[in-house]
């Protein structure tokens, strides 16, 4: 075996006393594709940056030897001449990593000139021919557009243009992809895999999506809570996991275990949309603007039904319009068509809407924007009980929050841990899930909407998450909305499924209709970059 | 904390400072000259006018066997002149003047104390109306929305290019002038930079995703307002408001300073400064009256801060 590009060894991160990596160590090999996998909080971005000296207020020892030189305790200047010429890295999110003020060929040949030495119009015509093989079409033209013109896919390929100009040996991918929807993931990955291929260069993907792993590395380092517990060539350490640890990551695959009823029984309708419209009205550009406002239309007609006890599963990349419908079918966006819950619309009287609102609740992707930082626990919780019975006593609201706190598994039987008092920042993401369900559950409504109810959520706790959600299901007949955006929680859960594709429902059908015989090209798409 | 203290030890300013005895013992009974006010025939002069407790003929008479008076520690009133004065007016710092008088034989440190409460009470009580009535219109703004915002933005634009000062001018011209009226003018364009605030945070918060649980589980807006939103937008509002009331007490001062404010006689720090403008060599009004002003901004701007602190559930358990 040759020299390793990078030996890192004894790495320790430290921020304001506390140490956040534990002594790692590993190399990479030149034109090595190495995967350091872990969930949030692991430690796996703070020891990237590391590499680079470029995590701030971080305290950080040990060794990490880049072709003979130490990076971690090299003079600032000469780390300088080796950050983007030879090591670059990628960050995950390319709207806030591009400077929204220059145009990207201007990023692109800034880089060229400080670092190659380039003039301005050597420099821009290189950085045309580097927009130009990451793949984005109309290069020259594309070159002078500002970041916020580009769609998410072409500013991450512009990201990938900037840090390969100088044709790096490692490039540190930071969840390059988690930021996009699921079927550019694959063409971003290739895209890199291309460049990794033609000039030999070593790659350190930093993910905790495990499908990109398999597809990517050749070797996968795992982390956990500052410490690497596993490592070794990909098909080996998925074969045959050693760490209890990565048993449970690789097992973190949602499992399909929703309530199954029997088919004979038609089905009862819980709710049913048909020709469901939803426009936003926009500015119109130019003279048209003075004169009316234009109107968007996110939701083109869209036909449903949602069954009891069965879950309908909504999936679409992002702008397809299945937030409109989640926030439609809860009666939060005025909408047009017919949509029925059970034998009542939206919009009729107040009492109505009053009495539909116990019937349909909802469970938001994102528990930390969910829960009002400023409730405790039963403030939120049992703050649906405020509206829907009054008549309560303190004491009887409190006796009900402490059981919808039980039944989402938040707390034990006959002890709350004073878990009432608390607010929603001292608990975790899934906690806070948790508490979401909670006070969606606590005015026991016959139909849940889940919008992305997981997608904020590590891999390890949503398995956990979307279990509870069926044992919900199973136990108390509840019918699901589920919006995602993710094929492997669409196959755990839904029963229905529907595509969505620009406002409009491309498909819908039974689970296996749709997964297995998929009747679309964007169907089978979606499928593919998922699977 | 040193402001609190500073407020509730000016707030008992009577006692602190003030012509009139605490508690006089005479020929056998008991007075209390800081409530009620005695002819000076109660203690053995001619006349039927309020005691002047400063007159060496009344203190001999309460300086005689079996009588005795409780004097406040700075025995001198914001209105008493020192008639009995050894040094010209402005005469500087004495035993009997700690600070110095001013160019009228006032008594500087009782000036400055009852000048320093006028300030603050002003300033809270602007504040106060500031906030109600920046809120309210910054809540509607915000949570409304669409038209509703619209109208109060061109209403509120066109209510912020009104000349304050000339205004201000002018009522002082047409009026008696009173700090009640200071107050209400004032007031009218003070809370336009808070509901700018309030409503920034209102259309924030509104569209979060725990508002919308909330309209999903049925909350009427009025409750929404109040248990979500409100909460959670009052963080610019409190980290606001010390530094409102240090704009207000200058907004006094500077006016005061310039003859528009508190009618005369009222115990000003701007009064005083434009004494120590009028009177250069007399160092100590300028620079005890400056002492003041520089301590009390210093502490809201600090009380600010602490403020902001405390009042976060996220930072006051860490």
């Amino acid at each position: 075996m040759s020299e390793p590009l990078v030996t890192v060894s004894d790495l320790r991160v430290a921020f304001a006393g506390r140490e956040a990596v534990h002594g790692i160590g590993f190399s990479i090999e030149p034109g090595e594709k190495l995967a350091l996998v872990g969930e949030s909080g692991s430690g796996k971005t703070v020891t990237a940056l590391s590499l680079l000296r470029l995590a701030q207020n971080a305290v950080v020892s040990g060794q990490a030897l880049f072709g003979g030189q130490d990076l971690l305790s090299m003079p600032e200047q000469t780390l300088r001449g080796l950050r983007g010429q030879d090591i670059a890295m990628i960050f995950q999110e390319p709207m806030t990593a591009l400077n929204p003020l220059l145009t990207v060929g201007e990023q692109i040949a800034e880089v060229l000139q400080l670092k190659m030495g380039l003039s301005r119009a050597q420099s821009w015509d290189k950085a045309i021919t580097m927009i130009a093989e990451t793949g984005i079409d109309d290069a020259p033209r594309r070159a002078s557009a500002y970041p916020h013109q580009l769609s998410g896919g072409q500013r991450q390929r512009a990201m990938i243009a900037m840090a390969l100009a100088c044709q790096p040996r490692l490039l540190l991918a930071d969840e390059p992809t988690t930021a996009l929807d699921v079927s550019l993931r694959g063409q971003i990955l290739e895209l890199i895999s291309g460049f990794q291929r033609r000039n030999g260069m070593a790659v350190l993907l930093i993910t905790h999506d495990l499908n990109l792993v398999r597809r990517f590395a050749d070797r996968v380092l795992v982390m956990e809570n500052g410490h690497v517990v596993e490592q070794g060539p990909v098909d080996e350490v998925f074969a045959r996991p050693v760490h209890p640890y990565t048993r449970r990551l690789i097992d973190s695959r949602p499992t399909r275990d929703p309530a199954e009823l029997p088919t004979a029984a038609e089905p009862t309708v819980v709710m049913q949309a048909s020709g469901l419209q939803v426009g936003y009205a926009v500015r119109r550009s130019g003279l048209a603007g003075w004169f009316g406002k234009g109107e968007f239309v996110a939701l083109k007609g869209a036909d449903f039904t949602v069954q009891a006890g069965r879950t309908l599963g909504v999936i679409g990349e992002s702008g397809s319009g299945k937030s409109t419908l989640a926030l439609a079918s809860l009666g939060l966006l005025p909408s047009r068509g017919a949509l029925r819950v059970g034998e009542l619309a939206w919009g009729v009287t107040a009492t109505q809407n009053q009495r539909m609102r116990r019937t349909v609740q909802v469970v938001f992707q994102d528990p930390f924007s969910s829960l009002s930082p400023r409730l405790t626990v039963e403030e939120i919780v049992g703050e649906g009980l405020l509206v829907h019975e009054p008549g309560l006593s303190a004491a009887q609201r409190r006796e009900q929050v402490l059981l919808a706190l039980q039944d989402v598994g938040l707390t034990a039987a006959g002890d709350d841990q004073g878990v009432l008092q608390r607010y929603p920042h001292e608990f975790s993401g899934g906690q806070r899930q948790r508490l979401a369900i909670a006070r969606a559950l606590i005015v026991r409504p016959g139909i849940l909407v889940l919008d992305e109810p997981t997608s904020a959520l590590d891999v390890t706790i949503q398995k956990q998450v979307l279990g509870l959600l069926q044992r919900l299901q199973r136990e108390r007949g509840l019918s699901y909305l589920l919006i995602t955006h993710d094929v492997d929680v669409i196959r755990a859960m839904a029963h229905h499924v529907l595509v969505m594709k620009d406002g409009q429902v491309v498909e819908s059908g039974s689970l296996a209709d749709v997964l297995q015989n998929p009747a679309q090209a964007y169907t089978r798409q979606l499928l593919f970059a998922a699977a | 904390m040193a402001f609190v203290a500073m407020v509730l030890l000016s707030l008992a300013a009577e006692l602190i400072s003030n012509d009139r005895p605490l508690l006089v013992r005479y020929q056998g009974s008991l007075y209390v000259p800081v409530l009620q006010n005695y002819p000076e025939t109660v203690f053995g002069g001619d006349f039927q006018t309020p005691t002047d407790y400063l007159d060496p003929f009344i203190r001999q008479r309460l300086a005689e066997p079996g009588n005795w008076a409780i004097y406040a520690p700075n025995p001198y009133g914001p209105k008493t002149l020192n008639y009995f004065a050894k040094a010209p007016n402005p005469s500087a710092p004495s035993r009997d003047n700690w600070l110095g008088t001013d160019d009228r034989g006032r008594d500087l440190l009782a000036q400055l104390i009852y000048g320093f409460r006028v300030s603050v009470l002003f300033a809270l009580a602007l504040t106060v109306t500031g906030v109600v009535l920046g809120v309210l219109t910054g809540a509607i703004q915000g949570f409304f929305g669409g038209k509703t915002d619209l109208a109060f933005q061109r209403f509120i634009e066109i209510w912020g290019s009104m000349p304050e000062l000339y205004l201000l001018i002018i009522f002082s011209a047409v009026f008696a002038p009173s700090v009640a009226l200071l107050l209400v003018l004032l007031s009218l364009f003070g809370w336009m930079g808070l509901s700018d605030y309030v409503r920034a945070e209102f259309l924030r918060n509104r569209q979060l995703d725990y508002v919308r649980a909330a309209r999903a589980l049925g909350v009427g807006n009025w409750q929404i307002i109040k248990r979500h939103v409100l909460p959670n937008s009052l963080t610019p509002v409190v980290t606001f408001l010390p530094f409102r009331m240090s704009g207000a007490i200058l907004a006094l001062t500077s006016l005061d300073f310039l003859g528009l404010g508190v009618p005369p006689g009222t115990p000003s720090l701007g009064e005083l400064l434009s004494q120590g403008k009028n009177n250069i060599d007399a160092w100590w009004i300028s620079l005890s009256t400056f002492a003041v002003l520089v301590l009390t901004l210093l502490l809201l701007t600090f009380m600010g801060d602490a403020l902001r602190d405390a009042l976060d559930p996220r930072k006051a358990e860490s």
